[in-house]
């Protein structure tokens, strides 16, 4: 049945689901601006305890996310992953190396004997929280300033700049986008602890995480600003019938227009993130995380569909415009696809037993009880 | 255009990442069902004894978990930073079981361990349970998908080479997921995993029965480890044996190499014990042997389930055999180059829009594309993996198996007899117990991957092909960080670990 679905079907359901995957990542890396939090929202070692738990619920989601976005992508557009994962190499490999530190951290920062001490490890969440969520930004730029690579005929990448992709974060633009990323995470970071944490008998701790909510997105409005029109003048990548690329004036105000849904999709987000902050810092509200969570997804999905759809290369190559990738050129057969698709229709029973275990976990907020003697992080 | 340097670099940091990952894997995937079992005894006897039992385990489960998560990550990218022409050339096929695993596997182990961990007074005792089993079975699912990922590139099936994409395709993936040499990994694997889970309990529990301490306990948990491992050494024998079936025909120089077999015969012996002649090579007239002790007629039997049949030594497969009509690596490798010669000439063609030339290359290509890795080789004799490595790391491996088997049974027998505790040796072998299993496992590794080099994909395309265009410097930068910082967490893992054991299991 799915396998009579034709190729360019099949390739923009997986950049849906690529650009899902990759939106469900950017909510949940509330964990890594937790993380980024922990230092500042608390005052002593117990709160500090609180938020660590509270997250360390949570981060394996977070990983997993990521590794899935990795699997998936590798799986519906090989040669997106070959390029940019074989090019792009130093970036990633930075990318990577904060998630390994981040991984044992939680379970490694208050076991006794624990060799660094867990001031290390705090650094460690630290350095994951900042520096890891900015190149991610800064990688996600790339999408529309376009990288430095050219592909030959056997499809075997050269990348033409020796930064090996940390170049991206030179670009004000993708810097940007990176720092948005960053602060956007503390925003939903300081809504999820406050959905999570029992602060009973320490209203000051709770006042200063919804602060934070507040103060958070403060900091990334001139980010996303500064994104958001520069997204709107700069020229963009487009691609003709023929498959022939060329720069574009104005090509992503062109993409938002031409889809009306996907400005939907961006403006609608957007005010949910900011609803989910008033509701946070100024109404007392506990629910935030999830008109942020939402709001957050909503404007990953339209920067993903602004940068793989209506005949734009999602992965533009500066050097070499015809190297540059489509997601139709980049993509797996039609066998795969198809098989892939068939795997994915479970996605919505893996989602559900997500949400279940998580009502479960979280029916009652953490509190200080829960973090006592050997039984927390 | 083949930067050696570069290969020999991406190997090392493919086997150092690989090899760090594998200490904690085997430990997840053994460990999980270990925990699993104990809970059950609790929830079915409802004994704070074994609920005590079942945290301690799954302290130490936690511990491991958090760096084999660590170490994991870093593989899952490997192939792309490292390997990206591999990645390219064979995504259509190697991408799906590593998405797949993600989907259906890795969710479940993140899901339920956060359950497992931080569940205890938080949801029902059997929904606890249950999440303990979906650690255990989504971490074995994982390891499924894996394999059949490594499968794959042991025994490329159910694929096909599109010369337009220059690329290979899948073309069934059932038979990607059922290929023999899959199922033979995913078994033997698995079952092996549970035999080193079974021996860290072991391990842990004879060092508190040498101290004295939580006695009753180390018991209750040595009974039903060694169950455990009897059962599990039993399927590994036997899954060890169907992985050797399935080398013989699918990766003959494999089997060759670790049974140190240079010139091939009917009613060929296995060697029990045996030293390599450190001189011998390929086409040489030297006994292979300095030293060996052969059981004979055991290696027709293992490898072509017939005691008289011919298994193919190495210089019967580089050189060729015509009376066993066994064609040479020489022949192929001609064919091999023909083939790139004749893809080269097809895009050519393509490009300039000569449609004729284009198919007449095409037809040249089609018969000769079997043998295209070939065209890349630079020797016959580059087809020989180390042989010197395989055949002692097989050996090992092998041996302790046959060592297991007799452990376990003495743990159970003495345990259950209640004299465990009067046999000091037996003790301190158990002690010894994990950390040779240990060995054996990754031994396992080493006979596997370097066994088949030089091919990344057998027969289609070897290792120097693979890489990504990227300077030796830089891969040789990222290798050193990863041993520093996997080094680093391991030596964290090792103290924490042994602090929690000193700790103990009062206090949970
Ligand atoms: C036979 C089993 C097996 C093998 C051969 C491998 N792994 Fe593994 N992997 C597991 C069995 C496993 C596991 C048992 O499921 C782990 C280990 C510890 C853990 O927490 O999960 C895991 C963790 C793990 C993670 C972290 C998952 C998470 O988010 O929780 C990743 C990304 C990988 N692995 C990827 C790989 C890759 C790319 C491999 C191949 C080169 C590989 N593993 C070999
Ligand atoms: C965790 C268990 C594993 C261990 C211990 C292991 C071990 C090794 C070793 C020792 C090497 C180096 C061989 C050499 O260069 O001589 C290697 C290479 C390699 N392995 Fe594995 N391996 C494991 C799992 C896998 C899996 C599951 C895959 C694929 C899905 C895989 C793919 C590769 C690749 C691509 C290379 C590099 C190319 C090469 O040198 O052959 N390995 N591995
Ligand atoms: C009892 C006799 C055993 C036999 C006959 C046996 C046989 C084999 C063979 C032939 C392979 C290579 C498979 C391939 O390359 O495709 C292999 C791999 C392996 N062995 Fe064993 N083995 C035995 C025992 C053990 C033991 C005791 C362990 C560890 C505790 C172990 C762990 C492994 C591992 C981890 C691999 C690599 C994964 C794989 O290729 O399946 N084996 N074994």
């Amino acid at each position: 049945m799915i396998g009579n679905l034709d190729t360019a079907l099949l390739q923009q359901i997986w950049w849906i689901l690529g650009s899902v995957v990759g939106s469900l990542f950017l909510f949940l890396t509330f964990v890594q601006g937790g993380q980024t939090l922990l230092w500042q929202v608390s005052a002593d070692e117990e709160e500090k305890s609180l938020i660590i738990n509270s997250l360390g619920r949570k981060w394996e989601l977070t990983f997993t996310t990521l590794v899935l976005f990795g699997g998936a992508l590798f799986a519906a557009f090989p040669k997106f992953y070959a390029t940019s994962f074989g090019g792009a190499y130093w970036v990633w490999i930075l990318i990577l190396f904060t998630f390994i530190v981040q991984a044992v951290s939680y379970e490694y920062r208050k076991k006794p004997d624990n060799l660094l001490g867990s001031k290390v490890y705090e650094t460690f969440l630290f350095i994951n929280g900042s520096v890891g969520i900015l190149l991610i930004g800064a990688a996600v730029g790339t999408f529309f300033t376009g990288s430095n690579f050219t592909l030959d005929d056997f499809n075997r990448v050269t990348w033409t700049n020796p930064l090996r992709g940390l170049e991206a974060a030179f670009s004000l633009f993708n810097l940007s986008l990176g720092l948005f990323l960053v602060f956007n995470a503390r925003v939903l970071g300081a809504m999820y602890l406050v959905s999570s944490i029992d602060f009973s008998g320490r209203p000051q701790f709770e006042a200063r995480v919804r602060r934070s909510c507040l103060i958070s997105l403060v900091c990334a409005l001139p980010f996303l600003l500064y994104v958001l029109v520069s997204l709107l003048l700069m020229d963009g990548f487009g691609f003709d019938q023929t498959g022939k690329v060329s720069m574009v004036a104005g090509k992503y105000l062109g993409n938002l227009l031409a889809m009306p849904g996907v400005l939907g999709l961006l403006l609608l987000g957007l005010v949910l993130v900011v609803w989910g902050v008033v509701s946070t810092s100024f109404m007392n509200g506990t629910r935030g995380i999830w008109f942020g969570g939402l709001g957050t997804v909503l404007v990953g999905l339209a920067v993903f569909f602004t940068a793989g759809f209506n005949s734009t290369p999602f992965y533009p190559s500066k050097a070499d415009l015809q190297s540059s990738l489509t997601i139709y050129n980049a993509s797996s057969s039609h066998y795969t696809l198809t098989a892939m698709t068939y795997v994915a229709l479970v996605i919505p029973l893996v989602l559900a037993y997500i949400a279940w275990v998580w009502r479960q976990m979280d029916a009652r907020p953490i509190s200080a009880e829960d973090i006592e003697g050997r039984k927390a992080y | 255009m083949v930067d050696l340097g570069m290969v020999n670099w991406a190997r090392a940091q493919f086997a150092l990442t690989a090899m760090y990952h594998w200490l904690f894997v085997p430990l997840t995937l053994g460990l999980s069902f270990l925990c699993a079992f104990y809970e059950t005894i609790y929830v079915r006897t409802g004994r704070e004894e074994w609920k005590r039992l079942t945290k301690f385990w799954m302290t130490l489960f936690g511990i491991n978990f958090a760096i084999g998560v660590a170490t994991g990550i870093i593989l899952e990218f490997e192939f792309g930073t490292n390997w990206s022409n591999y990645s390219w050339m064979v995504g259509d096929i190697f991408g799906a079981p590593l998405a797949v695993e993600g989907i259906v596997a890795f969710f479940l182990e993140a899901t339920f361990f956060a359950v497992m961990f931080f569940g205890w007074d938080r949801v029902s005792k059997n929904f606890h349970l249950f999440s303990t089993w979906m650690v255990a079975v989504g971490s074995n699912l994982s390891a499924l998908w894996i394999l059949v990922a490594n499968g794959w590139m042991q025994y490329p099936a159910g694929m096909a080479f599109n010369p337009d994409t220059v690329r290979f395709e899948m073309q069934n993936f059932w038979e990607v997921l059922f290929s023999p040499v899959a199922m033979a990994k995913f078994t033997h694997t698995t079952s092996t995993s549970f035999m080193v889970g079974s021996f860290f309990v072991i391990t842990v529990s004879c060092w508190y029965l040498l101290k004295g301490r939580h006695i009753e306990m180390a018991k209750k948990s040595i009974v039903v480890a060694s169950v455990f491992g009897i059962l599990s050494t039993c399927y590994a024998a036997w899954t060890g044996d169907e992985s050797a079936f399935v080398n013989a025909s699918t990766q003959p120089m494999k089997l060759a190499a670790y049974e140190g077999l240079y010139d091939g015969e009917r009613g060929a012996g296995i060697v029990a014990i045996g030293i390599l002649n450190p001189a011998k090579q390929p086409g040489d007239k030297l006994d292979p042997f300095a030293f060996e002790m052969k059981i004979p007629g055991l290696l027709s039997l293992l490898a072509n389930r017939d005691l008289n049949s011919f298994v193919p030594g190495i210089n019967d497969l580089v050189y060729g055999n015509e009376q066993e009509g066994i064609v040479g690596v020489g022949t192929m490798m001609e064919k091999g180059k023909a083939a790139i010669g004749d893809l080269t000439a097809y895009k050519a063609a393509k490009k300039s829009g000569d449609e004729q030339a284009a198919q007449a290359a095409l037809a040249r290509f089609t018969p000769n594309q079997p043998y295209l890795g070939y065209g890349y080789l630079l020797s016959p004799e580059q087809t020989v993996p180390p042989v010197a490595t395989t055949f002692y790391t097989f050996h090992i491996m092998v041996f302790f198996g046959v060592l297991a088997l007799v452990l376990f049974a003495c743990f159970l027998v003495f345990t259950v007899k209640d004299s465990i505790a009067e046999h000091k040796g037996l003790l301190w072998f158990g002690v010894a117990s994990f950390f040779l299993a240990m060995l054996a496992s990754q031994s396992g590794w080493v006979v596997a991957e370097v066994g088949r080099q030089p091919w990344a994909i057998q027969g289609l395309m070897p290792v120097n092909v693979a890489t990504t265009n990227i300077g030796a410097g830089s891969v040789q930068t990222t290798f050193f960080m990863f041993l520093a910082v996997f080094t680093l967490l391991l030596a964290a893992e090792i103290k924490i670990m042994l602090k929690q054991i000193k700790i103990g299991p009062e206090g949970l």
